[in-house]
């Protein structure tokens, strides 16, 4: 069981406004901690890594490649499938312009579900556009599920761990089993899905895994790719800079090893850092826990919204977030309202337009949920948005 | 002042002009893509000017009743002074305070009647950073 009040207090902004603070999904909150271990690098570790010969850099480089460690163990990877880049966007790029140039050619077809955001989608049109692949779609039933049937013809599968609008959860090992039956490559969009549940990539087998820290209670700025290490290894370079060579002379360079094959520049060290206190943090906490402490989240929230009248829940929400639509009320009016009085909502098309166009809806309102959120703050959020009704709905 | 004040939620649910445009001069249709507000204004133009306005669309109180309260200040304006129309007058229209998350929301009358009116004179239509920086010289 979880004390919540013990976890609240952790967490600067949720303690100290008293906000009810439901767009976890966009980005979480964090807790002092993580805090604390960015400010005492700058503070007393401050170096560029892999650099120096210096005690300090010594210092920065060791927490650095520390944080590494603690990624892969986080997530049943080995540190060198570890690449560290500063978003899930990045990470998603990263193999769309690496692997899919080099392993795509016009004509192949990759798979996306229509529960994608937009950076599992837009990296791969680019691709359309410059080589010529053919994108295939995923489509949903009724609940948001996917309807995986024939993956025979394609080359990859990019799919969420978990939708951040439906908060459904697609079944990524059967994905991943007949992705591989048909010869094709999985990535896995993790960014939702991560700070719900334990992921274990081993265990999944999938190709490629991508998540960002500041969903994860970690700062902002940092970003994961996992990948196999025999992919890392064939796939080329992707940003081309410092550290990700062996050795450059005027005719050319040679590539580094992997994982600094792909970590041009300075890579964000703090961040990284950050990134390994939040994921410390809160693996304190038992993920049976967590579920528990969530779906109890979730089943409150349905009823509490299915009381509203006009209002109508899309799919059937598994993890994450709730989203919905109120009859006659545009969710930017809405969360503008429930805004004011303390309560965070998002509001619009979630960088998932393809999926509101499938349901038929402009723009839909989200709750979503982190590990400080209350019964509590549900009931007051359903107040509110009752409150705001009352204000806007036409006569 | 409250965004929401009165005037805005009056013309929000009822708002004025309203109509299919059927037999105007111009019609055309603009969007506010962050958040899928959708205006279509139709214009009746007669001798450079305005003679009446009717229009359709979907989005939040603010751009809908902005587009009701701006249509019915429209009839007898020249196309020359809303070509040129700064987006202060429709915050004065509008007499609620406008911040950096809804001005687009308020602004779209004002871009969709601009686009109308170019259209109608055979020029491209301009872009959101005319609409909102024209005052910026």
């Amino acid at each position: 069981m979880l004390t919540i009040d013990e976890i609240r207090r952790q967490f600067p902004l949720i303690a100290a406004q008293g906000s009810i603070y439901l767009d976890s999904a966009a980005t979480a909150q964090k807790p002092q901690i993580v805090l604390e271990e960015v400010e005492k690098f700058y503070s007393e570790e401050n170096a560029n890594v892999h650099r120096g010969m210096h005690a300090l850099a010594e210092k920065a480089t060791v927490a650095y490649e520390d944080a590494r460690k603690t990624v892969a163990k986080f997530i049943g990877a080995a540190a060198h499938e570890i690449v560290f880049t500063h978003g899930c966007t990045e990470s998603i790029n990263l193999v769309a312009k690496s692997w899919g140039k080099a392993n795509l050619k016009k004509g192949d077809t990759i798979a996306l579900s229509i529960l994608e955001h937009h950076s599992n989608i837009v990296p791969w049109q680019q691709l359309q556009e410059e080589i010529g692949i053919t994108i295939k779609w995923i489509d949903i039933d009724d609940d948001g599920s996917l309807i995986i049937d024939n993956l025979d013809d394609v080359k990859l599968v990019a799919v969420t761990g978990c939708s951040n609008v439906l908060g459904t959860k697609p079944d990524l090992k059967l994905i991943i089993e007949k992705a591989h039956a048909a010869g094709a490559k999985v990535l896995v969009d993790a960014a939702q899905l991560v700070v719900h549940e334990k992921i274990d990539v081993t265990e999944l087998d999938c190709d490629f895994l991508a998540f960002s820290g500041h969903k994860l209670y970690g700062p902002t700025g940092v970003g994961v790719l996992y990948a196999k290490r025999e992919l890392l290894e064939s796939m080329p370079p992707f940003m081309g800079g410092g550290m990700m060579i062996g050795s450059v002379t005027k005719e050319g360079f040679t590539a580094a090893e992997i994982p600094q094959k792909f970590e041009a520049g300075t890579p964000p060290i703090a961040q990284v850092i950050g990134l390994k206190a939040a994921i410390n943090w809160l693996s304190q906490y038992d993920w049976n826990d967590i579920a528990t402490h969530e779906q109890e989240l979730i089943s409150t929230a349905t009823d509490a919204l299915n009381t509203i009248e006009g209002l109508t829940i899309l799919g059937t929400p598994e993890s994450s977030c709730i989203s919905f639509t109120i009859d006659d009320i545009h969710p930017h009016d809405l969360t503008e309202i429930v805004g004011r009085n303390g309560v965070s909502l998002r509001a619009g098309h979630h960088c998932a337009q393809p999926l509101h166009e499938r349901l038929g809806v402009v723009a839909t309102t989200r709750m979503s949920f982190g590990i400080y959120n209350t019964k509590e703050d549900i009931e007051r959020a359903t107040e509110e948005i009752q409150k705001a009704i009352a204000i806007l709905r036409p006569a | 002042m409250d965004l929401y004040a009165e005037n805005i939620l009056d013309h929000y649910r009822d708002p004025r002009c309203k109509g299919e445009g059927s037999g105007a001069s111009v019609s055309k249709e603009e969007d506010n893509p962050s958040c899928g507000d959708r205006l279509t204004a139709h214009l009746w133009i007669e001798d450079g000017s305005i003679t009446k306005i009717e229009w359709e669309g979907t989005g939040c109180a603010i751009s809908q009743a902005g587009m009701s309260i701006f249509a019915e200040e429209l009839e007898g304006k020249t196309t020359t002074e809303l070509l040129s129309m700064k987006k202060e007058t429709v915050y004065e229209l509008l007499g609620v305070p406008i911040g950096p998350r809804r001005f687009k929301c308020a602004l779209l009358c004002l871009h969709t009647v601009k686009n109308a009116i170019r259209k109608h004179e055979g020029l491209e239509p301009q872009m959101w950073l005319e609409t909102v920086e024209i005052d910026e010289d």
